[in-house]
């Protein structure tokens, strides 16, 4: 059988869904950062050791990498399906009025994701597999002191809260979207869906949000 | 009332098109915006002009022959109406009105604004549709059918194939036309038997015709004559990856 | 004398042993036998369909961008069928004799029986498509009362009866396409009929995207146009509906019928202005529950609700105590006329009646009639702008259902072998008058019951013939004339539009040939038509060029009205009686009911075309009733 839209869509939902999966884990992980600096030092550097070491975490990271490329590589292709499926375009366009602005630019923000995740992997994950980091007390790589130094800087505080309203916008619609990919059409659970999709993109999205402020105000030395 | 028209001409397939300025007086409220169009028509024929080509027929909302962009909008301003139902009375004296042809690759421009949307046939003819030849129905009380279930598949049913929803969508996604039908057949015990082949077919033909994907903005909803909900694209998707899993 | 080819025996059995004794074909020899079905509404698509399921090479042709869009779309109401479920007394019977009575005995006994009979099939072959009929909670079918009966027989999908069966019939004939045995011609006009030896062999149609004129051959034709109530330009019909595939077919010979029964529907939206194109239709089943009335007192400014009730004429009650509200249609439109004449309508032109639903909402409560009526008060308001909850709707008749159609026989050929007319296109099952419900069930029937019978009982002997192709000289001189006629249009550059002369037609049709008509009208009519004809001939302006030009398309349409028009008045001044929705002014009683003259007029009119200029020759086909008593129609 040929690949269909559908399939790509497919791709795109359980790419994405995993994803989310993984922001609350991470989440969770960076919320440490807001307990006491000593304590916060001790267990995030355990915490990221942790996500390093096992097996188990070893291979859902590749499933992670693999999420990443396949979504963004699909994004691709499904946008360049439609831009050839639109044919010539309205000398005036007022379709916005009925569709939400995040649902009709995924694109642009998945964009400004992609671009957000080069820096943060470069920033962190690269410096934590190949850089020379110094131990903490625990023999643990210190991540945290990077983390915090790195949120001192305002304009890199800027940079990550633009990011995650970003994000915030994305997940409102890729939640849902996904869900109904996967062929949710219940009304009812539609609509209970919807609700978790907010519920679930505010935390993540203030969860993230509230750490970098937090550093930079609580923690500038 | 007096409106400065925007429309939309093109000589036809192949054609470039371009958009020409026409003042039209003497509009009353109660017009619809055809009869509007077919002032300016009559205009035009006095002037020797050739007259706008626009599709429409029953201009009562249900043949789905009429359809344009207004505005910017599929179908004008009103949401849930069609072309031809849409009145003057929505409009401001001296308002400027874009008219365009409804667009998509999948739906080329014949003239003006009649566009070609033969698509649409041949996702039905790749099964939507109960396969039951003439004489072959068993007693019609002998299906039963639950109420909720019959209105259910109705508002389905409704769609009149005008097309606005592949017009209004970004990616010119057919999902709404194709999952209708679908949703449709497969609600009735009738069209239960064939579903598993009907879904994959119709969507693999949607892909054929050059639809886009649907990102589920559900604009098409809200433009849709019928207000045929979006939750039948996610029963198309349902539909769609059971068969995926199941289908031997 | 002209012979219907009645078969013989018991009216219950005729059908029966005509099905019995009809001629069949191997089915290895139909795949050698090409069909043409000009029209995709629902006589066309289901014939099609039907005829291609047996095995036969069919190609369907329609001026609409798509088969669905065939104006059978748009009928609201139901579908009539004797079920009886609601255990109400109905029968196969009965409901023949409710249609022969409708339609002022002025209709076929064997043919109205049989289309009672096969009602029956119908509702389960609309079922096995899928057709979603409202059901009852535990998922029986349900059913509603519509106008001159008095049993529930009527099957519906909310408003939009017509357009669910017409998918159902649309989907089985996609179903035919993608199997190759149906090829759908779209945005296809058919503008003459082509004869070999008398027969019908081909189809001359124009394409109206590119222009082209094609031939198309087959070894029969079928015609499933619909009706021709766009005579009249304002009407419940859609804009491209015409009378140009039976009206050419009629010029090549097939006799027409009833041509001047139109019928009125009463419930449609009134016009409010001089650039109107539609009289948009509310359905009928509106009368279930709306009671119609007028102000007591002609000349009455107020607006309805500001005329207390003692100042109320409802007037159908007062008529028709018996049906009231559910008249049937002739009456209850004519009913309306009378009353607007005597100067007591409403609304900006005086021309309308009220439909009051203010006792029904009274009685059953809001949310009840919104489920039942809710898409009509939902249309009614986009259309006026109006809230009908709150205040009564205005209603007007306006032309709706043409009774009338080219001449068939009980196979539903018409008087050219070889060519058949299905459904609203020919004339035979509704007389003078159509009950409502009965117009889907009549295509419906036509389709997919009779014409798979007829039709390969013709066909049989087609096989030994030789077989016609589109070099025959006959296609060429078609071909010619057509052309010619395209170009003279073209060339005419005169100054007014196909739409001046249709709409002065159809008001000129309205006034003289419509609800009512006198001897002198109509003889009036004949005159002022023939006189437009010339105009149209040397006055008319076309603009654009011989591809996408739907003026061009127009001029064809409303030539061809002319010339029919002149036809509806030779019909209406020859019958010398009122009968259905013929009224002649006459011939009425004391207090207005229609005189029907059993004696002189117990035939069918079938009118044979002369040439321009000609008047026509009439040819009769009497009417036998071996089973129903004549009786005079009374509602009251």
């Amino acid at each position: 059988m040929k690949q269909t839209t559908l399939i790509y869509k497919l791709i795109m939902a359980l790419t994405g869904l995993f994803l989310c999966f993984f922001l609350i884990i991470h989440l969770l992980g960076n919320l440490q950062l807001l307990s006491p600096p000593e304590l916060a030092r001790e267990q995030f550097n355990w915490y990221s050791h942790l996500l390093s070491g096992n097996i188990v975490i070893k291979i859902i990271s590749y499933v992670l990498y693999l999420s990443i490329i396949a979504h963004a590589v699909y994004a691709l292709i499904i946008t360049r399906v439609n831009a050839k499926a639109k044919g010539s375009k309205y000398v005036y366009d007022n379709r916005s009025e009925v569709s939400s602005w995040n649902s009709r630019n995924m694109g642009i923000l998945g964009t400004i994701i992609l671009i957000f995740l080069i820096i943060h992997f470069k920033d962190y994950w690269y410096i934590y597999k190949f850089g020379n980091l110094p131990l903490d007390a625990d023999g643990n790589k210190n991540l945290y002191t990077i983390v915090i130094t790195s949120f001192q800087q305002a304009w890199y505080v800027i940079l990550y809260e633009l990011s995650f309203i970003a994000l915030g916008f994305h997940l409102l619609h890729g939640f849902f979207s996904a869900a109904r990919t996967l062929g949710l059409y219940h009304r009812r659970y539609a609509q209970a869906i919807r609700i978790v999709g907010w519920i679930y993109s505010l935390a993540i999205t203030l969860g993230f949000m509230l750490i970098p402020i937090y550093i930079y105000f609580n923690l500038n030395s | 009332m007096k409106l400065k028209l925007k429309i939309w001409r093109q000589e036809n397939r192949e054609a470039k098109g371009n958009i020409i300025s026409y003042d039209v007086e003497g509009i009353s409220e109660h017009m619809s915006f055809l009869e509007m169009l077919d002032l300016l028509n009559e205009r035009l024929i006095k002037q020797g002009e050739r007259v706008i080509e626009f599709d429409h027929d029953c201009r009562e909302g249900i043949c789905g022959a009429c359809g344009m962009m207004i505005n910017g909008r599929a179908h004008g301003p009103l949401s849930g109406t069609t072309t031809c139902q849409l009145h003057m009375r929505s409009f401001k004296d001296g308002e400027t009105v874009y008219i365009e042809p409804f667009r998509a690759a999948a739906f080329p421009v014949l003239r003006d604004l009649k566009i070609d949307r033969s698509a649409f046939d041949h996702i039905i003819q790749s099964g939507g549709y109960v396969s039951a030849s003439t004489g072959q129905a068993p007693e019609s009380n002998s299906i039963l059918i639950p109420h909720n279930i019959t209105e259910a598949a109705f508002d389905a049913a409704a769609c009149i194939g005008c097309g606005a929803c592949v017009a209004t969508c970004k990616n010119s996604s057919a999902a709404l036309f194709t999952s209708a039908k679908i949703s449709h057949l497969v609600l009735l015990p009738q069209g239960k038997t064939e579903s598993a082949d009907r879904v994959i077919q119709m969507v693999n033909q949607m892909d054929e015709e050059g639809f886009g994907h649907c990102s589920n903005t559900d604009a098409c909803e809200v433009e849709c004559p019928q207000e045929i909900s979006t939750l039948h694209i996610g029963r198309m998707n349902y539909e769609y990856n059971k068969a995926l899993l199941l289908r031997k | 004398m002209i012979d219907a080819k009645i078969p013989a025996g018991n009216l219950a059995d005729k059908w029966s042993n005509y099905k019995d004794r009809s001629k069949l074909i191997n089915p290895a020899n139909r795949k050698k036998l090409d069909i043409i079905v000009v029209g995709t509404g629902l006589a066309g698509s289901s014939c099609a369909a039907s005829l291609a399921e047996q095995g036969y090479n069919v190609k369907t042709f329609c001026f609409q961008d798509s088969a669905r869009r065939a104006h059978s779309v748009a009928a609201q109401g139901g579908v009539n069928a004797a079920k009886n479920y609601k255990n109400d007394g109905d029968s196969v019977y009965r409901m023949f004799y409710d249609t022969i009575k409708g339609g002022d005995f002025r209709s076929r006994e064997a043919n109205v029986y049989r289309l009672a009979e096969c009602s029956l099939a119908l509702i389960d072959q609309a079922v096995a498509q899928g057709v979603p009929f409202a059901r009852e909670y535990a998922g029986y079918l349900s059913n509603r009362s519509f106008g001159g009966v008095q049993v529930s027989r009527t099957f519906y999908a909310r408003g939009q009866t017509g357009q669910q069966l017409l998918i159902g019939a649309y989907q089985a004939l996609m179903r035919q396409e993608s199997l190759g045995k149906v090829k759908t011609y779209t945005r296809h006009e058919m503008l003459d009929l082509v004869l070999v030896d008398g027969k019908a062999k081909g189809i001359i149609a124009r394409n109206l995207e590119t222009g082209e004129i094609e031939r198309h051959a087959a070894n029969a034709v079928v015609l499933a146009t619909g009706g021709y109530g766009k005579v009249y330009y304002l009407s419940t019909l859609a804009m491209g509906c015409n009378t140009s595939a039976i009206w050419r077919a009629h010029k090549k010979g097939a006799l027409m019928s009833g041509v001047s029964w139109i019928q009125f529907h009463p419930t449609c939206l009134p016009q409010i202005g001089e650039t109107q194109s539609k009289l948009t239709l509310m359905s009928e089943s509106l009368r279930n529950d709306g009671r119609i009335w007028v102000p007591k007192k002609a000349g009455d400014e107020r607006v309805p609700n500001e005329i207390p009730e003692e100042e109320r004429d409802y007037y159908l009650e007062r008529r028709y105590p018996t049906f009231g509200n559910l008249s049937p249609r002739d009456i209850s439109s004519r009913a309306a006329k009378e009353r607007i004449d005597a100067g007591c309508g409403l609304g900006p032109m005086k021309n309308a009646v009220c439909l009051d639903f203010s006792k029904a909402l009274k009685e059953q409560g809001r949310d009840k009639i919104e489920e039942k009526y809710g898409n009509l008060f939902r249309m009614y308001e986009k259309i006026n702008g109006i809230d009908a909850y709150k205040e009564p709707m205005l209603i007007s008749p306006a032309a709706h259902f043409t009774m009338g159609g080219l001449w068939v026989d009980y196979e539903l050929m018409t008087s050219i072998p070889g060519l058949f007319a299905l459904g609203e296109a020919n004339f035979s099952d509704h007389g003078a008058n159509r009950l409502g419900a009965n117009s889907l069930l009549q295509s419906c029937v036509d389709g997919y019951f009779i014409a798979p019978y007829t039709i390969p009982n013709y066909l049989s002997a087609e096989l030994k013939a030789e077989k016609v192709t589109i070099d025959h000289p006959a296609f060429s001189e078609s071909e010619q004339m057509i052309r010619e006629q395209l170009d003279r249009f073209m060339n005419v550059q005169g100054h007014l539009s196909a739409d001046h002369f249709h709409k002065t037609l159809g008001k000129l049709l309205y006034d003289k040939c419509g609800l009512s008509r006198t001897r002198e009208s109509l003889e009036q009519a004949i005159i002022e038509i023939k006189a437009l004809k010339k105009s149209f001939d040397h006055e008319l302006k076309i603009t654009g060029d011989q591809q996408v030009n739907s003026e061009l398309e127009k001029a064809g349409r409303v030539a061809d009205f002319l010339e029919l028009g002149i036809l509806m008045c030779y019909d209406a001044l020859q019958r010398e009686e009122s009968c259905g929705a013929h009224f002649r002014e006459e011939f009425q009683t004391a207090d207005g009911e229609a005189v029907r003259n059993d004696e002189d007029f117990c035939y069918v009119s079938a009118w044979e075309w002369k040439g321009e200029d000609q008047p026509p020759e009439l040819h009769k086909e009497p009417l036998v009733f071996e089973t129903v008593e004549l009786t005079v129609r009374s509602y009251k």
